[in-house]
C-alpha cells in the first residue's frame, strides 16, 4: 500500500463571471508514495502544487480521476486522524492563543485531555514558540504562525505529513529547524509530502522529487537518478597569479572569475585536468586555495525542466 | 456526526463572541431599561410596567437581532476568507458538522444573551414593583413579575434561531454584505408575510395570486413569534400555540441547516 497514491488526478476551475471558461490547474497527475519517504513537490508559481495538496485533502474535489491517501480515498474523514497539513500562509483565530488553537484542534482530533496537555507544551518547544504561544495569534507574525502551523500540524503524531511551503517566511534559524523536523518525521517513519520552490531545502530533505510546470508533470524519480552525480567540472581557486598565468590558464578554462585582487575562481570543464592548473600556478609563485567538482544542482535540473515545458507548449501553440 | 467535535466547533465560536466583547450590549440594555424605568414612572402612572416590559422585549429581541446577522453572516465566510478552514478540515471534521458547530455556537451565544436581559428585566420589574404604592400596583393589567413574559421571551429566542440559519445558510454561498442585505430582508418581509397569503383580495391576475401564495409558505412567517401585545396585556399565550410556533421554527431551522450543509459540503475552497 502506499502512503499516497493518485492516478489521473485532474482539476479544472471555472473562469469568468458571465461566460465561463475553464482552466486547468493540474492535468492528469499520476503519483504513488512510498510510506516513509520525504517527497518534494516541485514547480514555479501556478504549476499545481497547492491544488495538488488541496485534492489529497479534499478542500477541493477533482475534475477526474483518484487520490488515496493510507489506502483510503482522499476525502475519507478517518484518515485524517492518521495525517497532518500545513496550508500555504497558515492563518488560525485572532483571538485565541497558540496554545488555545492547539488545545481546539487537539479536541478535533478526538486527544485526550492528558495527552493534550503533554503534548501541547512539548510541541511548541519543538517548533521553538517560547512566551509568544500565550500571545492572542493577532499579534503574531508570520514566521509565528508559520511555527504554529507546524505544531497543529504534528499535533496528532501523523503517519503522512503534508507541507504546503513550510520554510515560507522563516528565518534561517526556523528553516533549519523544519529542516531537522522533515528528518525526524522521517526517522520515526512519517511520510513527509511537501511542496516548495526553494530547492536547496528539497535537496536538502527528499529523498524523491516530482516536478510540476503548468499543471502537468514534467519528471519525478529519486533524486540520485534526476540528477547526474557524475562531475561535469572543476572549479579551481587560486590566490597570488598574474595576469601572464591567467591568461594562459584561460585558454583550458570555461570561464576565469576574478574574485579579488589576483585571486580568481577558474571553472574548467570536466575533459580538462586539474593538476595541470595546479602545476602553472604554482611555477609562478601563486598558491591554489580550493579545488571543488563542479556537480548539476537540483536547480540545473529544475530550470532545465521547466525551460523543456515551455518551449514544449510554445511549439504546441 | 460527533458531539464532541460539534461541541468543540460550537465552544470556539462561543469563545470567539465572548472575546470580541460581543456581551457588551448586555451592559447597554441594563442602562436602557433603567433610565426608561425611571422616566416613565415618573411620567405615566399604570402604564409605567407595560411600558418598561414592551422597550424589555422590543430591545432583546432588537439586539438579538444584530447579534444573529452580523455574526451568523460571518460564521462561515470568515474560515472562508482567512483561509482558517484549511487546517480546520484537514482534521476529522465533516462540512456538516463544521456549520452545525458553528450554528450551535451562535446558538448559545444568543441563550446567554436572551437569558441575561430576561433576568435584567424581572430585575427592574422587581424594583419597580417595590417602589409602586398598592393603588398604582392594583391598576397594572398583569402582574410585574409576569411568568407569562418567559413565553416572550423563549419565542423571541426562536425567532433569534431562524434568523441565524437565514443568516448562515446565506453564507454558506454569498458575500457578508449580500448576506446581511437578504437575511434583513427575509426578516422584514417575514414579519409581513401574513399579507401575501390574501393577496386575492387586493389583485386580480391568478399567476401573480399563485406566486404570493408560493411566497408565503416559502418565506419565513416571523410574525407569530411576536407575543409581545397580548403578553404585556396580561392575555394568555396558549401552550398549544407556543408549541406549534416552536415546532415550525424547529422545522424552518432543520430546512436552512440542512440546504446550507449540503452547499458548504460541495463548495470548492480555491
Amino acid at each position: 500500500m502506499h502512503a499516497i497514491d493518485t492516478e489521473d488526478l485532474t482539476k479544472d476551475y471555472a473562469l469568468g463571471f458571465w461566460r465561463k471558461r475553464p482552466y486547468r490547474a493540474l492535468d492528469r497527475l499520476t503519483l504513488a508514495v512510498e510510506p516513509g519517504e520525504v517527497f518534494g513537490l516541485l514547480g514555479p508559481n501556478g504549476s499545481g502544487k497547492t491544488t495538488t495538496l488541496k485534492l489529497l485533502l479534499q478542500l477541493v474535489f477533482p475534475t477526474g480521476g483518484r487520490a488515496e491517501i493510507l489506502g483510503r480515498p482522499a476525502g475519507d474523514v478517518s484518515v485524517r486522524r492518521r495525517i497532518g497539513y500545513l496550508p500555504e500562509n497558515p492563518y488560525f483565530y485572532d483571538h485565541l492563543t497558540a496554545v488555545e488553537l492547539l488545545d481546539y484542534f487537539g479536541r478535533l482530533l478526538g486527544i485526550g485531555a492528558a495527552d493534550r496537555a503533554a503534548r501541547i507544551p512539548r510541541l511548541l518547544d519543538q517548533v521553538g514558540l517560547g512566551a509568544e504561544r500565550r500571545l492572542a495569534l493577532r499579534r503574531c507574525s508570520k514566521g509565528m504562525l508559520q511555527r504554529v502551523g507546524l505544531a497543529q500540524a504534528l499535533l496528532n503524531e501523523p503517519e503522512v505529513v503534508f507541507l504546503d511551503e513550510p520554510m515560507s517566511g522563516l528565518d534561517p534559524i526556523g528553516r533549519r529547524m523544519v529542516r531537522e523536523l522533515i528528518l525526524g518525521l522521517r526517522d520515526r517513519g512519517a511520510t513527509v509530502f511537501f511542496s516548495s520552490h526553494i530547492l536547496s531545502d528539497a535537496e536538502a530533505v527528499c529523498s524523491r522529487v516530482a516536478i510540476l510546470a503548468g499543471g502537468r508533470l514534467v519528471a519525478s524519480g529519486l533524486l540520485t537518478d534526476l540528477l547526474a552525480f557524475g562531475i561535469k567540472g572543476w572549479e579551481v581557486v587560486v590566490e597570488g597569479a598574474d595576469t601572464a598565468a591567467i591568461e594562459r590558464v584561460r585558454a583550458m578554462a570555461a570561464r576565469v572569475t576574478p574574485i579579488a585582487e589576483r585571486r580568481y575562481a577558474v571553472e574548467l570543464p570536466s575533459t580538462a585536468r586539474p593538476d595541470v592548473v595546479m602545476a602553472e600556478m604554482t611555477a609562478v609563485g601563486a598558491s591554489v586555495v580550493s579545488i571543488n567538482p563542479l556537480r548539476d544542482t537540483l536547480e540545473d535540473y529544475f530550470m532545465r525542466q521547466v525551460a523543456e515545458h515551455v518551449r514544449e507548449r510554445q511549439v504546441r501553440a | 456526526m460527533s458531539g464532541g467535535r460539534l461541541g468543540a466547533v460550537a465552544l470556539s465560536v462561543f469563545r470567539e463572541s465572548v472575546r470580541d466583547r460581543v456581551f457588551y450590549n448586555l451592559l447597554l440594555f441594563a442602562v436602557l431599561l433603567v433610565g426608561a424605568a425611571v422616566l416613565v414612572g415618573q411620567m405615566t402612572a399604570g402604564q409605567d410596567i407595560k411600558i418598561i416590559k414592551d422597550l424589555g422585549l422590543a430591545a432583546t429581541s432588537a439586539f438579538g437581532l444584530f447579534i444573529a446577522v452580523f455574526i451568523g453572516i460571518g460564521l462561515v465566510w470568515k474560515e472562508l476568507e482567512r483561509h482558517s478552514v484549511y487546517s480546520l478540515l484537514a482534521k476529522p471534521v465533516r462540512r456538516t458538522e463544521l456549520v452545525l458547530g458553528k450554528y450551535l455556537g451562535l446558538a448559545f451565544t444568543l441563550l446567554v444573551n436572551v437569558a441575561v436581559m430576561a433576568a435584567v428585566l424581572y430585575v427592574v420589574l422587581a424594583c419597580m414593583w417595590w417602589i409602586s404604592p398598592e393603588n398604582i400596583r392594583a391598576s397594572w393589567e398583569s402582574p410585574a413579575l409576569d411568568p407569562a413574559l418567559l413565553v416572550a421571551f423563549l419565542l423571541i429566542y426562536v425567532q433569534l434561531l431562524l434568523v441565524t440559519a437565514i443568516a448562515l445558510f446565506f453564507s454558506t454561498f454569498s458575500s457578508p454584505m449580500l448576506s446581511a442585505v437578504l437575511t434583513f430582508g427575509f426578516y422584514v418581509i417575514g414579519h409581513f408575510n401574513a399579507d401575501l397569503k390574501h393577496f386575492e383580495t387586493v389583485i386580480a391576475s391568478a399567476p401573480l395570486v399563485w406566486l404570493t401564495r408560493a411566497l408565503y409558505y416559502l418565506l419565513p412567517n416571523l410574525a407569530p413569534f411576536d407575543v409581545t401585545a397580548p403578553v404585556v396585556h396580561g392575555q394568555a399565550v396558549s401552550p398549544g400555540y407556543v408549541a406549534m410556533t416552536i415546532g415550525y421554527g424547529a422545522v424552518y431551522v432543520a430546512f436552512l441547516l440542512a440546504a446550507g450543509a449540503h452547499i458548504f459540503a460541495r463548495r470548492d475552497f480555491k
